[in-house]
């Protein structure tokens, strides 16, 4: 599908600076807390003294694979935190890469010459 | 800004869908009509890009954080109605596969990070770039305040659909259903946390990402040829168009 030779020099530089920042991506462990607004029921509890019923209805509707971008388990240290994180910008870029470049194989029917 | 499950009622979340769904389907036209099938791997890297910018998590004072999103740089490099589209993919496998964003909000998210930053970020871009050189300072400043100004709008947006929960979704006590805090609350938060720290990411991101692309690869850039229009040398027909 992708014939890495016959890519051109750019792409190739704009996907070795993507290698670099999945390499990097534990520096997005720094930050602990949680966003605004994104915060889990029982972090909501704490903070207003209640759990809206509709939201605590609809909070677990799915469960993913890798939640929170890590294995299960309950990683605190930003050391075990790492090799989930890992794994999850690898697979993550991956799928979402392949889900584009496919939708772009479906859609996308003109090549340069018309 | 990923908005979890539980904090949009059913109201918003339908409407976020009902909207996006033109969205989602102009810019398959869009990307069709527009876009060569050598652009499809520059889709595919913009939509993996999407995804692990947002990994890389800021911290703020008060114990909150945040991330840049990217959509930004696709909106100004592969044009808006591609970003809707690599931000869709992006999100769509956070939210099934990481839990990041609701499946309920996925609607609402599309539109608030997908659809808002890669177009008011590409506006602003045009026209505070205006007929400047394609690698020109004066254009660099403009990808990377369009990155700052939409994620900043797009924030504001966030805010406004979490913020209207308390008065649309209640028990007969008044009791909020959803998300408990007001816009008085939700907007000034998410304006502060984004205009504050995560935008300035996204301005560097999208300023970077821009300089490097227009001064070595600018033929990657889908309009390349309306803003380069000075350097027939590079493209000996746009001087007709």
């Amino acid at each position: 599908m992708i014939d890495l030779s016959q890519m051109d020099k750019t792409f190739k530089i704009l996907l070795a600076a993507m290698v670099v920042l999945v390499i990097l991506v534990p520096v997005g462990l720094i930050a602990t807390g949680t966003a605004f607004g994104e915060w889990g029921p029982d972090e909501l509890q704490s903070a207003v003294g209640f759990v809206p019923t509709g939201l605590q209805q609809l909070s677990d509707l799915w469960t993913p694979l890798l939640p929170d971008y890590d294995f299960p388990g309950g990683h605190d240290t930003l050391a075990t935190q790492a090799p989930g994180y890992y794994v999850s910008a690898i697979v993550g870029s991956v799928i979402v890469g392949g889900v584009a470049f496919l939708i772009g194989k479906a859609v996308i029917k003109r090549d340069d010459t018309n | 800004m990923h908005i979890p499950d539980g904090y949009l009622g059913p109201t918003t979340f339908v409407v976020m869908y009902l909207i996006m769904i033109p969205i989602w389907l102009y810019a398959g036209y869009w990307v069709q009509k527009s876009l060569r099938s050598r652009q499809i791997p520059y889709l595919a890297l913009g939509a993996a890009f999407s995804f692990v910018i947002m990994m890389f998590n800021v911290p703020v004072p008060g114990g909150s954080s945040g991330h840049a999103v990217g959509s930004a740089l696709v909106g100004i490099i592969l044009g808006p109605w591609t970003a809707v589209v690599t931000t869709s993919c992006a999100l769509l496998i956070q939210c099934l596969v990481f839990g990041d964003g609701g499946i309920t909000a996925f609607g609402a998210n599309c539109f608030n990070m997908g659809t808002v930053i890669p177009f008011v970020g590409y506006y602003s871009y045009k026209l505070i770039a205006g007929n400047s050189d394609l690698t020109s300072n004066l254009r660099i400043a403009a990808a990377a305040i369009g990155g700052y100004l939409g994620l900043s709008i797009a924030a504001g947006v966030a805010g406004f659909e979490m913020g209207i929960q308390p008065i649309l979704e209640h028990t007969a006590a008044g009791i909020p259903l959803y998300m408990p805090y007001g816009l008085n609350v939700t907007i000034p938060a998410m304006l502060i946390d984004h205009m504050g720290f995560f935008s300035w990411v996204e301005l560097i991101v999208t300023g970077l990402g821009f300089a490097y692309i227009a001064k070595n690869s600018p033929e990657v850039i889908f309009d390349y040829k309306s803003t380069a229009d000075k350097k027939p040398e590079v493209t000996p027909g746009a001087a007709a168009s």
